[in-house]
C-alpha cells in the first residue's frame, strides 16, 4: 500500500514510502519525451568480508541473467524495443540499475526492476559462465597501468576498512566463490527496505507512484541489513608502494585519508581539490569523463605547465564513510618520478603552510556551482544524482549542496589542508615502467 | 521548484543562418538547465594535413587555445577557470571542433573567447613545445594500450599503411618533432576559416540574440575554404589478413576484426546501420555478445562499431579475451560474421532493431552536448534540418532483403582484417 508523502516534501520531488519499506522519489521533467528509472541498493563492495570480495559486483551481473518472469534472452530486449538504454554499476557503497527510454516504456522499466529485486534466477550454469566474464573484466583493467597502481595504492593506504579491496574483487575470491555465495548475498540485500527507486522524466508523478505500487508493493520486506562497519585506524607515517611492470609511461599517485561526504571537512576539501586540480562536480556517472577547468589550478600550473606531467587530476569522491583523496599524475615522457614527486609535494606543503587565497576560493566556488548545473543536464543525470545521494547521505542532502559549497571559507580550506594533507597521512604510489624484453 | 516544462517533445527545431563570410550558425533552444553548449566545428581535421606530417592537425588543435592576438594563454586560462568551463578541442579525420558548456549568464564572454581562439591564435613557441611533449607522452601511452594497438593495426590492414584513414590522428613521436610553428600557422590559415565553420549553439537561449552575437564575433573574418580532400577508396580485399602484436606484461588480449564498408551518404547506409546493430550492438552487443559473452563467457565486451564517413568507413568488431581463448573467440566471430553474411537477419531481429533505432531517437537529444553533435553531423553530411523527423521513415523503409544484401556484401570472414594485441606473440 502506498503511503504518499510520508517523508517531508522536497522541491519538485514527490516522495513516498511503501509499506514494505521501499522509498520512491519521482521528479517530473517534461523537456523531452524520456524517462529514467534507477533502482538503488545500499550494498557495495564495502559490505564484503574476506574470501567474498567482488560478490556485490558479480551479483549485479547475475541480475541481468533472467528472472522468474523474464527469460535471460528476453531480459535485454524489453527496453530496447522502446529505444531504451540500460546499465548498472557497483561501487564501494552502492549498487544501482538503470533504464532510460521513451515515456511509453515506464511500465516495462518498473517491471524489470521489480523482477530484479525479488525474482532473479541464479542458474548455476549462468553463474559459472559469468565467472569467466568477470575475470575477463578484471584482466582488461589490469592492462591499464593506472588502474593497477590505483588498486595497490588503495590497498596500501587502507589497512582495515573494507573500502580497501577493489570492487571487482580479488582474483582468488572470484575463482572460489559459489553460486550459493552469490544467491545468499542477493537475498540478504535485495529487499525493498534496502532500496530506493528513482523516476525522473516525462511522467505524471501520481501515475508513476501508482504503477510503482503495482509492481513493487507486494514484494515482502526483508530483515534489516546490518552493514559491515570497520574503522580505519589513524595512519602514523607515510607509506609507499611501487608497481614495476612492462610499459612505456610512468605514473605517480598520492593518496590521503579523506572525510565522508557528511563530514564538516568534506566541502572544504572539495574546494581545496578545485584549487589544486580544478573542480569536477559531484556526479561520478558523468562529471569525471572530461577534463575539469584546471588551467589556473595549482598542481596544473606547477606540473603540467612546467613540463613535468602531461596530466594531473584529483578525486575526492562522495562516499558514506571516510575514503581517500587521490591526486594522479602522468609523468611527461623522460621526466624522472623523483622530480615529479618533489614538485607535487612542494605544492602540497605550500598550501598546508600558507593556505589558499580569497581569489582561489571564489574561483573554486564558481567552478563548483557551475559544474553542479552542468552535471544535471539530462533526466538520466538528474535521476542518478537523486539516487546516489539518497543512498549514501540520506534524504535532502543533495538539495543542500549549493549552500554547503557557498558557505566554505578560505579559513575552512586552509585548516582542512593543514590537517588532512599531512605527510604522515600520505601514501605514495609509483608505476615504474620496465622496457619490454 | 516547478516541474521543468516545454521542450523537444515533437523533435528538434533548429534555426540555421548562413553569414556573409560563409559561416553557418545553428541554434537550438532547450530548457533542461540554465546552461549552453557551444560547438564550433570546422571542416578540416587530419585529412588535409600533408602525408609526411601526420599529427599536424592534432597539434594545431592542442595549441589553438594557448594564446591569441587579444588574450594571453594566462588570460584564457583565467576566463575559462573563473566560469567553470573546460574547452574540448577534438580533431577527427574530417573535422576540428572546439566545444564547451557554460552557464547562460556567461554565454557572451565564452562565445567571444571560442571565436577568438579559432580566429586569432598566435601559437607561441613555448606552448608548442609543451603541447608537443604532452602529445608524445600520449602517443607512448597508446603504444602501451593493447586495444589501441589492435585497432590501429586493423586499420593498416584494411586501408593500407599510406591511406589517410590508417594514419594515426595524433601522428608519431618523430612526425610531431617535425611539426613547427610555421606548419601550424599555415595549416590554421588555410583550414580554420569561417567558410568551413559550423557554429552550433544549444541551450537556454533565444535564437535572435545568439545569431546577432555570433555575427558580431565573426564579422570581418574572411577566407575561402580549400576544396575538400578526396578520400581514395580502400583496396578491395581478396584474402584474410592478420597481424599479431606481442605486448609483454599484459593480462588480456584485444582483438580488432574489421572490414571497410561504405560512405555515409551511400543510399545503403540505413541497411548497413541496421545490419551492424544486429551483429554487434543490440542489447549487450548483438549476436557477437550473445555468443562470446553470454553463451561462452569468454569476454567482458564483444561488439561491433560501424563508422561510415566522408570516405568508406570501417565496420570494426572488438573483443577483449583471456589470452588462452583467442583462437576460440576469433572462431566465434567468424561464425557470427559468416552466419549473418550468408543467411541475413531473422524477421524478429529486423523488427526489434527497427523499433530500437526509431525509439532511441529522443535519447540522441538528451543533453545539449548530444544535440550539438547531432546538428554538426547533419551539417557535415547535408542531412537537413528536419533529419530527426525523417529518420523514422528512413529506417522503416529498410527491408529484410536490403539488410541481408548489406551483410552479404561486407561480412565475409575470408576477407577480414584481424589484429590481435596481447601478451602472447604466437596466439590466434
Amino acid at each position: 500500500m502506498a503511503l504518499p508523502d510520508t517523508i517531508p516534501a522536497r522541491a519538485g520531488i514527490r516522495t513516498a514510502q511503501f509499506g514494505n519499506g521501499l522509498t520512491v522519489l519521482v521528479r517530473e521533467v517534461h523537456t523531452a519525451p524520456l524517462v529514467s528509472v534507477w533502482c538503488w541498493y545500499r550494498v557495495g563492495s564495502r559490505d564484503e568480508g574476506p574470501g567474498r570480495t567482488g560478490v556485490s559486483h558479480w551479483v549485479e551481473h547475475m541480475n541481468f541473467k533472467g528472472t522468474v518472469n523474464i527469460p535471460r534472452d528476453e531480459m535485454k530486449g524489453i527496453v530496447e524495443r522502446f529505444g531504451g538504454m540500460w546499465n548498472g554499476y557497483t561501487w564501494i557503497d552502492q549498487t544501482t540499475y538503470l533504464e532510460t527510454a521513451g515515456r511509453q516504456a515506464v511500465d516495462q522499466m518498473l517491471f524489470i526492476e521489480a523482477e530484479r529485486m525479488h525474482n532473479s534466477l541464479y542458474d548455476p550454469v549462468e553463474c559459472e559462465s559469468e565467472r569467466t566474464v568477470i575475470i575477463s573484466e578484471l584482466q582488461g583493467g589490469e592492462n591499464d597501468p593506472e588502474q593497477l597502481l590505483d588498486i595497490e595504492v588503495t590497498a596500501t593506504a587502507l589497512r582495515v576498512h573494507s573500502y580497501r579491496h577493489p570492487t571487482i574483487g580479488w582474483i582468488d575470491d572470484l575463482r572460489s566463490m559459489t553460486r550459493d555465495d552469490l544467491y545468499g548475498h542477493y537475498r540478504r540485500h535485495y529487499i525493498p527496505n534496502n532500496a530506493t527507486l528513482i523516476v525522473v522524466g516525462d511522467v505524471d508523478a501520481d501515475e508513476v507512484l501508482g504503477k510503482a505500487e503495482k509492481h513493487f508493493g507486494a514484494i515482502p520486506a526483508g530483515h534489516d541489513v546490518q552493514r559491515l562497519r570497520l574503522s580505519e585506524p589513524p595512519q602514523l607515517g607515510e607509506r609507499r608502494v611501487n608497481v614495476e611492470r612492462e610499459g612505456t609511461t610512468a605514473y605517480l599517485k598520492l593518496a590521503y585519508h579523506a572525510p565522508a561526504v557528511a563530514d564538516p571537512d568534506y566541502f572544504p576539501m572539495l574546494l581545496l581539490d578545485a584549487v589544486l586540480t580544478g573542480a569536477k562536480g559531484l556526479n561520478i556517472w558523468s562529471s569525471f569523463r572530461g577534463a575539469p577547468p584546471q588551467r589556473k589550478a595549482r598542481l596544473y600550473t606547477a606540473l603540467v605547465e612546467r613540463g613535468l606531467a602531461s596530466v594531473v587530476g584529483g578525486a575526492l569522491l562522495p562516499t558514506a564513510q571516510p575514503f581517500l583523496y587521490t591526486i594522479s599524475m602522468t609523468a611527461m615522457n623522460g621526466v624522472d618520478l623523483d622530480a615529479l614527486e618533489t614538485a607535487a609535494i612542494d605544492v602540497i606543503d605550500k598550501v598546508r603552510a600558507e593556505g589558499v587565497t580569497e581569489q582561489e576560493v571564489s574561483r573554486a566556488r564558481r567552478q563548483l556551482l557551475a559544474r553542479l548545473v552542468f552535471e544535471n543536464d539530462s533526466v538520466t543525470n538528474i535521476a542518478h544524482q537523486l539516487g546516489y545521494f539518497e543512498t549514501i547521505a540520506g534524504s535532502g542532502f543533495l538539495d543542500s549542496v549549493p549552500e554547503r559549497v557557498a558557505a566554505v571559507t578560505a579559513e575552512h580550506i586552509s585548516d582542512a589542508a593543514r590537517r588532512r594533507l599531512a605527510p604522515s597521512s600520505r601514501t605514495v604510489g609509483r608505476f615504474i615502467p620496465r622496457a619490454a624484453r | 521548484m516547478m516541474p521543468l516544462t516545454t521542450g523537444l517533445a515533437s523533435g528538434l527545431a533548429p534555426e540555421r543562418i548562413v553569414l556573409d563570410n560563409g559561416a553557418v550558425v545553428l541554434v537550438q533552444e532547450t530548457t533542461t538547465t540554465p546552461a549552453v553548449t557551444i560547438d564550433a566545428t570546422f571542416r578540416s581535421g587530419s585529412a588535409p594535413e600533408p602525408a609526411d606530417l601526420p599529427g599536424l592537425a592534432f597539434l594545431t588543435g592542442r595549441v589553438l587555445d594557448r594564446g591569441t592576438e587579444r588574450r594571453s594563454a594566462d588570460q584564457i586560462a583565467e576566463e575559462l577557470d573563473d566560469r567553470g568551463v573546460s574547452l574540448r578541442i577534438l580533431t577527427t579525420r574530417h573535422t576540428l571542433g572546439i566545444s564547451c558548456t557554460c552557464l547562460v549568464e556567461d554565454f557572451d564572454d565564452i562565445l567571444s573567447l571560442v571565436v577568438d581562439v579559432a580566429r586569432r591564435p598566435t601559437f607561441p613557441e613555448g606552448e608548442i613545445a609543451k603541447r608537443r611533449a604532452e602529445a608524445i607522452t600520449a602517443i607512448r601511452q597508446d603504444d602501451d594500450n593493447p586495444a589501441v594497438r589492435a585497432v590501429e593495426a586493423a586499420f593498416e590492414l584494411m586501408y593500407g599503411a599510406d591511406h589517410l584513414y590508417a594514419r594515426r590522428a595524433k601522428g608519431t613521436s618523430s612526425s610531431l618533432e617535425r611539426v613547427d610553428r610555421d606548419a601550424i600557422a599555415a595549416f590554421h590559415r588555410r583550414h580554420i576559416v569561417p567558410a568551413a565553420l559550423c557554429l552550433a549553439v544549444v541551450g537556454d537561449v533565444r535564437v535572435q540574440g545568439i545569431v546577432d552575437r555570433a555575427a558580431l564575433e565573426l564579422s570581418g573574418w574572411d577566407g575561402t575554404h580549400p576544396e575538400p580532400v578526396a578520400v581514395p577508396s580502400p583496396p578491395c580485399p581478396t584474402v584474410r589478413r592478420r597481424r599479431i602484436i606481442g605486448m609483454a606484461g599484459k593480462s588480456q588480449t584485444d582483438i580488432a576484426y574489421g572490414f571497410t564498408t561504405i560512405r555515409r551518404l551511400d543510399p545503403r547506409y540505413y541497411a548497413y546501420w541496421m545490419m551492424n546493430n544486429i551483429l554487434g550492438q543490440f542489447g549487450l552487443g548483438g549476436r557477437l555478445a550473445e555468443n562470446i559473452r553470454e553463451r561462452q563467457g569468454m569476454a567482458y565486451y564483444a561488439f561491433s562499431a560501424f563508422e561510415p564517413n566522408v570516405g568508406e568507413g570501417p565496420l570494426m568488431i572488438r573483443a577483449g579475451v583471456d589470452p588462452a581463448n583467442v583462437k576460440r573467440a576469433v572462431e566465434a566471430i567468424d561464425k557470427e560474421v559468416r552466419g549473418l553474411g550468408s543467411e541475413g537477419p531473422t524477421p524478429a531481429e529486423v523488427t526489434e532493431t527497427r523499433d530500437y533505432l526509431i525509439g532511441s531517437i529522443p535519447r540522441m537529444f538528451e543533453t545539449n552536448q548530444s544535440i550539438a553533435a547531432f546538428l554538426q553531423n547533419c551539417e557535415l553530411f547535408g542531412l537537413g534540418l528536419d533529419y530527426d523527423r525523417r529518420l523514422p521513415s528512413l529506417i522503416t523503409a529498410v527491408t529484410r532483403d536490403e539488410i541481408a544484401t548489406a551483410a552479404a556484401e561486407v561480412l565475409r570472414p575470408e576477407s577480414a582484417s584481424v589484429a590481435i594485441a596481447g601478451p602472447d606473440e604466437a596466439e590466434g
